[in-house]
């Protein structure tokens, strides 16, 4: 079955989302994500969107999705990358992602991740 | 207005909204749609098709590329035999706010697009037509 | 109103060289065809005659909206563009068209000779077909023009409201003028890419040339705020006098944890500490 790779660095989780992913992928990802951070203990996670030039309602339903589920299991989600067209739709749309952190990139996503881990 | 090319497409499984996506995105570039416009487009198609697949059992997305004047336009029509919407206001909002599942977002979709039309009936299945002109 | 007859058809089709001829010279005389080229001119001419011939034997009356003259209708559209972008104006356009009147009643005038009365019936049909055509032309053109200044005011828009960079990561938009939907959308996507090319963690959006505040503009600039959060970056807005200030309480905006400065030093300094810089004087 197709699945959406995910690293493992340090205590950190990353995915690039590169496909165009139909609604069953999705669902998987946000399994397999859910159980590495389980069997890893990660303390984030970050989701690299700079290669998705659409996100839906559904994705943006699976990304809310995700940063639920990590919280409770004590790690932080960090969304990188989004494309300015992106985030005109998606505020458009109605879809502000409440609760999930942002960040231009998966550079400063890291950091970021790294501080907020630090300071705990 | 004349209709330059038009095409039909059916929405029956998972592939085939992402097919979709990709036939409007293909059809967007050829009117020669701003990039933020395109975006807008495509992920209206996205809703809309997802929810032909999913509550309305399946149905088919017909597309036109349309020449007015000096414009261009987009125009696609998705349509099911499926139960039809009988809560218009309900299926407008979004369907992780209703709580009850039941909104279909279409409120969100309307935004996206410049002219959007929806014909529905309990019983007699529903019928989706949005525009954009560049 | 009689149709045109078959003779007046076959006039035209004898002579087709000698009416492009004469057609050729007067536009050239008339300097309706200054900046064409040749080549271009004999073809449109050639072409919009061929058009205008198969057409009338096709029976397709003097009504230039029916179905029959489709190929009419966008032969003299695409020559209404290619004029549009050459910068000439609807006269010269429409004198393309009209230019063949002349033309052609001389050469009824030869044909028909003998017949006045027939002469009289066949000048009229023939012109007010040019002339249906000059006008859809002209109707064209005007549509072509205004397409044109559309585009124009869309890139005076992107120009009137340019995104500067105060610091490495800092970015300021001096907004201008009234904020009515289309304007705010051009420059919202101009920022944002602004953003993302340079990676600027902050965007100072600056409304001290914004003259009143209301709902519509308040919601235009949180939705602004919104998406540049969505992208991982922060807003400040700067310039926010005590009237707006005053209205936005009123109006009860919510800005949703939007910092607003008084102008755009004090919105710089702000934007500076939340970087980790902070400037000294040289000793």
């Amino acid at each position: 079955m197709e699945r959406i790779p995910i690293l493992q660095m340090g205590k950190f989780l990353l995915v690039t989302i590169q496909v165009d992913m139909h609604d069953q992928l999705a669902l998987t990802l946000q399994d397999d994500l859910s159980e590495r951070i389980s069997t890893t203990s990660a303390r984030g996670v970050l989701i690299d969107i700079s290669a998705l030039d659409m996100v839906d309602s559904f994705i943006g339903r699976m990304i809310s999705t995700i940063s639920g589920l990590s919280k409770i299991m004590d790690a932080e989600t960090m969304l990188v990358g989004m494309q300015p067209a992106v985030a005109i739709t998606l505020v458009e749309l109605g879809l502000t992602l409440p609760g999930v952190s942002t960040a231009l990139n998966v550079e400063r996503g890291m950091k970021l991740l790294q501080e907020r881990v630090n300071r705990q | 207005m004349t209709v330059r090319s038009s095409g039909t497409q059916p929405i029956n499984i998972e592939q085939d909204v992402v097919l979709a996506r990709q036939t409007a995105r293909k059809l967007a570039t050829e009117c020669g749609m701003r990039l933020i416009d395109l975006t807008k487009m495509v992920t209206a198609v996205s809703e809309l098709a997802r929810n032909t697949m999913v509550y309305g059992g399946g149905g088919d997305m017909d597309w036109q590329i349309l020449d007015e004047d000096h414009k261009v336009g987009l125009r696609l029509t998705f349509r099911d035999e499926g139960p039809g919407i009988a809560d218009i206001k309900l299926a407008m909002t979004d369907g992780w706010t209703s709580g009850s599942g039941m909104g279909l977002g279409l409120t969100g979709a309307k935004r996206l697009v410049e002219e959007f039309e929806l014909d529905t009936e309990p019983g007699k299945g529903t019928r989706i037509t949005i525009t954009r002109w560049t | 109103m009689a149709a045109l007859q078959n003779s007046t058809l076959d006039a035209m089709k004898n002579k087709q060289a000698q009416l492009l001829g004469e057609w050729i010279n007067g536009l050239q005389t008339s300097g309706a065809s200054r900046n064409l080229k040749d080549h271009d001119l004999q073809q449109q001419t050639s072409e919009f005659l061929q058009l205008i011939v198969s057409g009338l034997e096709n029976d397709n009356g003097n009504n230039v909206n029916a179905p029959g003259w489709e190929e009419t209708r966008q032969f003299l559209e695409k020559l209404s563009h290619s004029r549009a972008q050459l910068g000439q104006d609807s006269q010269q356009t429409a004198s393309f068209i009209f230019a063949l009147k002349g033309p052609l009643f001389s050469l009824l005038q030869n044909h028909y000779r003998e017949q006045p009365a027939l002469l009289a019936e066949q000048l009229w049909e023939v012109s007010e077909l040019l002339d249906a055509f000059g006008l859809h032309t002209i109707r064209t053109f005007q549509k072509s023009r205004e397409a044109v200044i559309k585009r124009q005011q869309e890139e005076l828009l992107e120009l009137s409201t340019p995104v500067v960079k105060l610091w490495d990561g800092v970015l300021a938009l001096p907004m201008i003028g009234t904020l009515d939907s289309q304007r705010t959308q051009v420059v919202m996507e101009s920022l944002l890419q602004r953003i993302v090319d340079t990676g600027s963690e902050i965007a100072i959006i600056d409304i001290t040339g914004v003259p009143t505040v209301d709902t519509l503009v308040a919601q235009h600039l949180l939705k602004t705020v919104t998406a540049i959060r969505l992208m991982g970056a922060d807003c400040i807005i700067s310039g926010v006098r005590p009237q707006i200030a005053q209205t936005i309480v009123h109006l009860g905006l919510d800005l949703q944890g939007v910092v607003t400065k008084a102008n755009l030093a004090d919105a710089l300094k702000l934007a500076l500490t939340r970087l980790g810089i902070s400037l000294g004087k040289a000793v």
